[in-house]
């Protein structure tokens, strides 16, 4: 069983995001970049599957510019066996749409029994790529997975939902969205961040894959939120009941 | 044109404050059908929700467990008859939406946060640091919409419920078990107080002095993604980036340090209450009082003189 595992090289989640001047965009620059959280978790879960000896190959993709490199290389060192970039030096977000449509055609070629992605990209959090692939090669869908079981040619699937927890059944090939839950991701060690740098890494384009990635959304501005101002430090138990029953909140 | 709304539906059931909020929000676009994959008592409460003026009942087996591909399959099969398509952004919009879109060929516009027109929109990027204004230029526009940033649409209506005859069962895959926490506290989402606790908590024991203040207040109550990983609380009381998001009268949050993530499910409650033993810990950034004590001293007191 071949495992996919796309790769999103974010902001790391704790830098302080600032909003550009010309409300176009959030500064990037000297900012320290990471492999998005979520992803991490599906690289670990794909690892683990070849490690129980279900999966035979983790095939790792990126669409970004040349420093995604550095993203698949990190996937390549916690274990995956192959990677694959999309070089894309637009330097804008790619809508899910288009990346799902650049990943439905690299599934079309590797033909992959699942693919594993993140739930929500933690810069866009448009928490939709995962489902849009699923639609465009009519697999089924397990999403927020906290709980993945393979047998008898499915994932069984443990979703958490807003309610508490869903278990469901998905026949393969199918798609795999991961929340928080589902696992600890490793550290790559420094022998298999050594091995890393060997192991096998392409590079295409959406326009070699001929996929369209044109934005269907155009942003008009970004901006900061409303401020929220600080309020005051209560010395006590009782100036606190006094301030919440003086303001009507309890 | 008119928008299609999908009802928010757990267990049959119609989860009003998440379909009345997102009716608030679709009306703002046309007039509003509601699609409710369940019974016939969550149409008629659907039907009931000021601002609907159709309702559209899918009760074949096929829906009965909201499974996504069903489900955007009917969608698909329906949607030349509308200008939008709108969910709350509950787990379950947020499952079926995206894969609308893509068997429509359009982007899904997720979370959306203000309605400025029929074709744009606000939503919040990196845990809601930042304010994105996107417009579509799709023909069909499949949003979700945030909960907590629209006021429930009041009860009243009466509008008509027609069924949806045609069943899509695509067949990929099935729904096995639901382990829902059954609570006779209000829902996290809507609740008007939420006392939530984090790492600082230490124990699952420990945090039944979070649900008794709760109860005290009558509100709800949450956790952060520390207190959660720990087993302290289970995952649906999770707040934040990339759990729920509250805004609440009143939001109480004890031994929770104010990660950019938890705030980013928080920010906006009215007033916020901090208790944390750490004078810099970041959430008194945003608290309207804050309380620099040990939490095991201060929440049995307000239990008792609150
Ligand atoms: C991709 C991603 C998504 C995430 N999504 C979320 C999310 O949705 N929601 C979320 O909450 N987090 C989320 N996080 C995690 C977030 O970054 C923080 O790690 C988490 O919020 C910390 O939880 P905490 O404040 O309970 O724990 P800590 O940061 O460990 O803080 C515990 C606090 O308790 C205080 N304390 C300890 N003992 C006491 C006591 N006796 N009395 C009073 N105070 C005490 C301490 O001073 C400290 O400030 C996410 C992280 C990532 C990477």
């Amino acid at each position: 069983m071949k495992i996919l595992a796309p790769v999103k090289r974010v902001i790391d989640y704790n830098v302080k995001v600032k909003v550009k001047t010309n409300r176009k965009g959030v500064d990037l620059e000297n900012v320290k970049m990471s492999m998005n959280p979520f992803d991490e978790i599906s690289v670990e879960e794909a690892i683990r599957l070849k490690e129980a000896g279900i999966a035979t190959e983790v095939v790792v993709i990126s669409i970004g510019d040349k420093k995604s490199t550095e993203t698949i290389r990190n996937a390549l060192a916690m274990g995956a066996d192959r990677g694959i970039l999309v070089v894309d030096d637009q330097g804008v977000d790619i809508e899910p749409l288009a990346v799902a449509k650049i990943l439905a055609s690299i599934v079309a070629d590797e033909q992959p029994d699942l693919v594993i992605l993140g739930k929500q990209a933690i810069d866009n959090d448009m928490n939709a790529t995962g489902q849009m692939l699923a639609a465009l090669l009519g697999w089924g869908q397990a999403t927020f997975a906290s709980e993945v079981k393979i047998e008898n040619g499915e994932a069984v699937v443990t979703r958490e939902v807003d309610g508490g927890l869903q278990t469901i059944s998905v026949k393969l090939p199918a798609i795999v969205t991961t929340d928080l839950r589902l696992n600890e991701p490793r550290y790559a060690s420094l022998p298999n961040i050594m091995k890393a740098k060997k192991k096998p890494l392409v590079e295409t384009t959406s326009v070699d894959l001929g996929v369209d990635i044109d934005p269907r959304l155009s942003v008009i501005s970004i901006e900061e939120p409303a401020e929220r101002v600080a309020g005051m430090k209560v010395g006590s138990v009782s100036e606190l009941i006094e301030k919440l029953q003086d303001g009507g909140f309890v | 044109m008119t928008v299609l709304l999908l009802a928010d539906v757990s267990g049959g059931d119609l989860s009003l404050d998440a379909t009345a909020s997102a009716a608030t929000a679709a009306a703002k676009l046309g007039p509003v059908t509601v699609l409710v994959c369940g019974t016939q008592a969550a149409a008629d409460d659907a039907a009931n929700i000021d601002d609907v003026s159709a309702v559209l009942l899918a009760e074949g087996s096929a829906y009965s467990n909201v499974l996504a591909e069903n489900v955007a399959a009917l969608i698909q099969s329906i949607s030349n008859q509308f200008s939008h398509i709108v969910a709350p952004a509950t787990s379950t919009g947020k499952n079926i939406l995206p894969r609308v879109a893509a068997l429509l060929d359009v982007m899904v516009i997720s979370d959306v946060i203000e309605v400025v027109s029929p074709d744009t929109f606000k939503r919040p990027v990196y845990a809601g640091n930042a304010i994105q204004t996107v417009k579509s230029n799709d023909a069909i526009k499949v949003i979700s919409v945030r909960t907590s940033s629209f006021d429930a649409a009041t009860l009243g209506g009466s509008a008509a419920v027609s069924a949806v005859e045609t069943e899509s069962e695509v067949g990929l895959s099935a729904h096995i078990e639901d382990k829902v926490a059954v609570s006779d506290r209000p829902e996290l989402t809507s609740a008007k107080v939420v006392v939530a606790g984090g790492r600082g908590v230490g124990s699952e024991e420990d945090f039944t002095i979070i649900s008794a203040l709760a109860d005290k207040l009558g509100g709800a109550v949450g956790a952060s993604r520390a207190a959660v990983d720990s087993g302290f609380a289970p995952n649906d009381l999770q707040v934040g980036q990339t759990g729920k998001v509250v805004a609440p009268d009143l939001y109480i949050a004890a031994g929770i340090s104010g990660a950019i993530q938890h705030l980013a499910g928080m920010k906006d409650s009215k007033v916020i209450v901090a208790i944390n033993k750490d004078e810099d810990a970041p959430i008194f950034q945003v608290a309207d009082f804050g309380l620099v004590a040990d939490l095991f001293e201060v929440v049995p007191e307000l239990i008792k003189r609150l």
